[in-house]
């Protein structure tokens, strides 16, 4: 497979195994910019593990990453951490927020990695938390917030540094329907409008029919279904 | 409340302690080894009165010609003992010949039979230095055959070095040589040792309370191990239906199971550190794993009292937590932590310490309870302070860098956790620091300066009477590693045969050697000088007159020809003092051998002092096997420029060991809990460092972390350690004086050893950042 | 459901006689509803019409069901498409898709691939809803969300099935 004119992020003929388990065996996936894209796939086919290959968190052990003309397995460690830090956003199930930090400064974060001061870092937080209507959270703590205003406030977080990719796994898994589709909304939107791609692992339908297409993961080998139909 | 139920919560309690999966079995394991090691160390204290009285006992069974003043004559049971006693490097070889002059002669303990002349019975740490490679050069100097092995019963430790030697003729070399005739050793008139000092009882007392403390701080600390997950586990309970009350007592139940296979585990590694530490020598000295019996009483009051005490720290852990069926609910806000009662610990300490300010003067007494209860009560006033500062200090920490926020945020919301860890650490520093400061201050007591000059000479002999000076000196000479042999010969010449009233010393050497003790003006042999000018000498002036008639001091009357006099010849020439090699400054009459004097030579005491050179590390033992042939009694002392009290250093050698082990378990426990607090934020970890957080900003994070709370815990450890020594010491009636470079390096230690725990923790934290992190669902 | 694409799959494994095609389609998917023997014979003589089927051979007796049947190259290839176009999302499609998947591991052909094409044409159709549901007011999210939980149910359908293949795969070969 040949890289689509106008891809973003490629990936080609990539494979990971995990001691004797095999996570992925040849996934392929592209995106563009601006572009929603759903993985899907039953649990244990290993969309998890495309989704940090693809965001540079785990290196596969073959195969190529290519990410705006450059080759993301061919860069160190500290490379592909600063890629993360400055390109990309994450959102995860659970787990994401340190405790100890007010919503404001787990927002704040990411622009402070990378080097912001923290009032101005503090400031552009708070205008992504008043866009995910969560701004009156800012001097809570994690622990002190629903499940649901913890998920937008990691969505504002993921967003707050304007990435040209967020990885999103799973970010309603632990939301009931109506907080979930609140948090996918202005996941999708806020990433539209900023024309930020969005790599959505999800299992739900619902949630899935927020992208713009979807790919499936069985066995680790993707499908694109855009091309099959 | 029925004892039944009781048993079966308990009994649930402690199910759970060990059926917790994995998991379940390592945090019961991580506590078990925690309380097991602050059991054996514990029970290793309580052994050490007996080791000490042990090796005590068996010190004075053994003992011979030391006590023995009256000489008695040859007979059936008597036998000769010389003492031979060396150094081979820094260590003490105890040597003995023996010869027995009947059949009924007492063997000395530890000796089935009497080694022949030329064999030699040793002790098994002997035997191995003498067959290495290292041990070459003692060997020389014990040129006896290896016949027999000295029991157990004639050594005070395992790794001494002794030997009992076979000799003949033995009894006339008493005339010149250390040793005596005896009929029986070991000396049950004389009282064991001397009654303690009370300045040294303060401080054994000091020492034992500021090693124990921190373990028991530690203890409290390992019961709670993986505390946040038992927590979870009982909600988990209450959901099925359990109450409140039997939550609690299945908690304890679970400290019960942790502290109980603590004690066992505890005991095992007490008989393993036993039996490990006959192979040890620490500072010159070691046991046998005999001695280091815990006497039952307190070994007794351990078992009930560690168990018990888990127990309790629980409960009291569990006081602050609500357990609800769908979690833990901490009481609201912990309430704000209030600073009089943790005030009053410390202060009460002092306060009780106060009034014993001055009784250590010249055998005054101290008050033990209040001592100890004092210093106890300033140690844990530690603790209770240290949560305290650390909650305000850090309530108060600004802004920094992304790390020091994480650390300090982290701190904010559970600064009793992070004082916790500390404790221990603060704990054993400020009682070390204490210690050191009295040790500092009443040092000067116990420790005399030597006057020696080490820059001249390094060693010196003695030569027996029977032989003679110059060509001992020569073989000396001929000794490698031997730079310079200044021989010299000295007595003392008086004014009147019978009544005198005034003594003039007289030196004899060669003019090299007469340099050594004056500045002469010229030198040729033959000449005679009289010394001026030395401190505390009057008698010179008088006495060295051209023509005066001087007699020999102490001639034996009996003797024959020996009612020695001396004419100071007339050409006596005059020279000036300067410190000689002992260090003093040396008056009266210098003779070169080329005088008319050389029957003196035969009554006076020679000496050799030898300059080794410091290129040959083997210079001592080399000049050591020389003397050892011209005679086996001889000891030739080495030069030390300080001499201390024996007692003395090995209590400050007890203080260092015990801190360095009471530290190093504090480490452990800090890795512990450093780790387990990691696992569990694994997750969180791994997201952050999948949004592109550096690891170098994450390990800093911990190190802040650790930094911060142990940073408050040394300034207090350093405060309390030094109120607390200039107390102690002014209860020994010494100026306060602040020792700083004790103070500096037992917080370095402290510090240290947080920066080995990070350090080591560092692998396991860049492992648990791995991406893996984020595969759990 | 296309009884036609049905008989013809069912031709696939072999050349069959009328009652034959009868037995073996009440015995895989007429569970409720056996098909008439007029159906049958209708059906086949508009394949055979198409040129979709081609008698194979006539038992002596004759009598229309008697005639033996084959399907043809042409035949073969309409099935294929037939299982190739997903079904237009709408209520209460599965047994159409239990046909599909079903022939599909008869004729030994991919039935996972059946599966991930019918989401897919789920996924569109639930876009759109999603789609008009951002926009719309509350009346239209919640006639959107009614197809949409409906499509969702259809969608789990799938995804069980398409874990539950491999047993389906002995069922049928039994």
């Amino acid at each position: 497979m040949t890289i689509p004119a106008g891809s973003l992020l490629t990936a080609q003929d990539l494979r990971k195994a995990y001691g004797p388990t095999t996570a992925l065996d040849g996934a392929e996936f592209s995106i563009h910019p601006g572009e929603v894209v759903a993985v899907m796939g039953p649990s244990g086919s290993g969309k998890s593990t495309l989704l940090h290959c693809l965001a540079g968190i785990v290196p596969p052990d073959s195969g190529s990453i290519t990410y705006n003309g450059r080759e993301v397995t061919a860069m160190s460690d500290a490379e592909r951490s600063a890629l993360r830090r400055s390109e990309f956003g994450f959102v995860f199930q659970f787990g994401q927020l340190v405790p100890e930090l007010t919503c404001v400064e787990n927002v704040a974060l990411p622009l402070r990695l990378n080097g912001s001061s923290r009032k101005e870092a503090e400031r552009t937080a708070l205008a992504w938390m008043e866009r995910l209507e969560v701004d009156e959270l800012r001097k809570k703590r994690p622990g002190e917030v629903s499940g649901g205003q913890g998920q937008r406030v990691a969505v504002a977080r993921a967003l707050v540094t304007n990435p040209r990719v967020v990885f999103a796994d799973e970010p309603t898994g632990a939301l009931d329907s109506f907080n979930g589709e609140r948090v996918m909304e202005l996941l999708t939107d806020a990433a539209r409008s900023a024309n930020t791609a969005v790599v959505l692992v999800t299992h739900e339908a619902r949630v899935a029919a927020y992208s713009d297409r979807e790919i499936v993961v069985r066995d680790g080998r993707s499908r694109d279904m855009e091309r099959v139909v | 409340m029925s004892a039944s139920q009781w048993a079966r919560d308990l009994g649930m309690g402690v199910r759970f302690a060990f059926a917790g999966g994995r998991e379940g079995w390592i945090r019961a394991l991580l506590t078990a080894v925690g309380v097991g090691l602050g059991v054996a160390l514990l029970l290793l204290t309580t052994a050490i009165p007996n080791a000490l009285a042990e090796r005590n006992r068996r010190e004075a069974a053994r003992s011979d010609h030391t006590f023995t003043q009256q000489k008695i004559p040859r007979a059936e049971d008597t036998l000769v003992v010389l003492d031979t006693d060396t150094m081979f490097r820094d260590r003490d070889v105890r040597g003995r010949m023996l010869e027995p002059e009947g059949p009924r002669a007492p063997l000395p303990p530890g000796l089935s039979e009497f080694p022949a002349k030329g064999e030699m019975a040793v002790s098994p740490a002997l035997k191995e230095l003498l067959a290495s490679d290292s041990g070459k050069l003692l060997r020389e100097r014990l040129p006896y055959r290896i016949t027999g092995t000295i029991g157990e019963q004639g050594l005070v430790g395992s790794q001494e070095l002794a030997y009992f030697a076979g000799g003949k003729g033995l009894g006339d070399r008493l005339e010149y040589a250390r040793g005596a005739r005896i009929d029986s050793f070991g000396n049950p008139d004389l009282p064991p040792s001397d009654p303690w000092d009370p300045v040294l009882l303060l401080l054994v007392l000091v020492v034992f309370v500021v090693l124990l403390m921190p373990v028991a701080v530690f203890i409290a600390a390992a019961v709670r191990f993986g505390g946040e997950r038992r927590d979870r586990r009982l909600a988990a309970l209450r959901l099925v239906g359990s109450d409140s009350r039997m939550t609690r007592r299945i908690a304890a139940g679970e400290a019960l199971a942790g502290s109980v296979l603590g004690l066992v585990l505890g005991t095992g590694f007490f008989l393993l550190g036993r039996q490990l530490a006959a192979s040890f020598e620490v500072y010159r000295v070691s046991v046998f794993p005999s001695y280091l019996n815990p006497s039952p009483l307190l070994a007794a009051l351990v078992a009930v009292s560690v168990p018990t005490a888990a127990v309790l720290v629980t409960l009291l852990a569990l006081r602050g937590v609500v357990i609800e069926p769908l979690g833990v609910v901490r009481t609201a806000k912990p309430a704000r932590r209030r600073l009089w009662w943790r005030l009053l610990l410390p202060l009460g300490g002092l306060a009780m310490l106060v009034p014993m300010v001055g009784q250590g003067d010249d055998g005054g007494t101290f008050n033990q309870y209040l001592l100890v209860g004092g210093v106890m009560l300033l140690l844990v006033g530690v603790t209770a302070l240290l949560p305290w500062i650390v909650e305000r200090v850090v309530a108060r920490l600004g802004s920094g860098g992304i790390a020091w926020q994480l650390a300090v945020r982290r701190l904010q919301l559970s600064s009793g956790a992070a004082a916790r860890m500390v404790n221990g650490i603060a704990v054993a520093v400020a009682g070390a620091i204490a210690l050191q400061m009295l040790f500092a201050g009443v040092e000067s007591n116990y420790t005399a300066a030597s006057q020696y000059d080490v820059s001249r000479a390094q060693m010196q002999v003695h030569v027996p009477e029977h032989l003679e000076l110059a060509s001992t000196a020569e073989k000396f000479r001929d000794t490698r590693g031997v730079h310079k042999v200044t021989a010299l010969a000295e007595t003392y010449l008086a004014d009147g045969h019978t009544d005198a009233s005034s003594l003039v010393q007289v030196t004899l050497g060669d003019c090299a050697a007469l340099r050594e003790v004056a500045t002469l003006p010229s030198c040729r042999d033959g000449d005679v000088f009289a010394v001026h000018g030395a401190k505390y000498d009057t008698d010179t002036a008088k006495l060295a007159k051209p023509g005066k008639k001087l007699w020999f001091d102490g001639a034996d009357e009996d003797r024959p020809g020996e009612h020695f006099s001396w004419t100071v010849p007339q050409d006596i020439r005059r020279a000036e003092s300067r410190e000689d090699p002992t260090g003093t400054e040396r008056g009266g009459i210098l003779v070169t051998p080329g005088a008319p004097f050389t029957t003196l030579a035969s009554f006076a005491e020679k000496e050799l002092y030898l300059s080794l050179a410091p290129a040959e590390p083997n210079a001592y033992e080399y000049a050591r096997n020389t003397a050892a042939r011209m005679e086996p009694t001889a000891d030739p002392m080495v030069w030390h420029a300080v001499e201390r009290n024996d007692r003395f250093a090995t209590i400050r050698t007890g203080l260092l060991v015990g801190a360095a082990c009471v530290l190093a378990l504090i480490g452990a426990s800090l890795l512990v809990s450093q780790l387990e607090q990691l696992r569990e934020r694994r997750k969180l970890l791994s997201s952050l460092v999948a949004f592109g957080t550096r690891r170098r900003t994450l390990s800093l994070s911990v190190l802040w972390q650790t930094a911060i709370p142990i940073g408050l815990g040394l300034l207090l450890a350093a405060t309390v350690g030094m109120a607390l020594g200039a107390v102690l010491l002014r209860m020994v009636n010494q100026s306060v004086r602040v020792d700083w470079p004790s103070v500096l390096s037992m917080t370095g230690i402290g510090a240290g050893v947080v920066l080995v725990v990070t350090l080591l923790s560092l692998p396991p934290l860049l492992r648990m950042m791995r991406p893996d992190g984020l595969r759990t669902e | 459901m296309s009884i036609g694409h049905t008989l013809l799959g069912l031709l696939e494994s072999g050349p069959r006689h009328g009652y034959d095609l009868k037995r073996a389609f009440d015995e895989k998917f007429g569970h409720d509803r056996p098909l008439h023997y007029g159906q049958v014979y209708s059906t086949m003589s508009r394949l055979l019409k198409h040129g979709l089927v081609e008698v194979d051979g006539i038992e002596a007796g004759g009598g229309p069901e008697r005639k033996r049947y084959a399907i043809t190259e042409a035949g073969i290839t309409d099935v294929e498409r037939w299982l190739a176009t997903p079904e237009k999302p709408e209520p209460y499609l599965q047994s159409t898709l239990y046909t599909k998947v079903v022939l599909a591991l008869l004729t030994h052909r991919d039935a996972g691939d059946i599966l991930d094409t019918q989401r897919s044409e789920h996924l569109r159709s639930m876009r759109i809803l999603t789609d008009r549901k951002r926009k719309g007011d509350l009346a239209d999210q919640l006639i959107c969300d009614h197809a949409l939980f409906h499509l969702e149910a259809d969608l789990r359908w799938l995804e069980l099935t398409a874990a539950r293949l491999d047993k389906l795969r002995e069922a049928v070969a039994r």
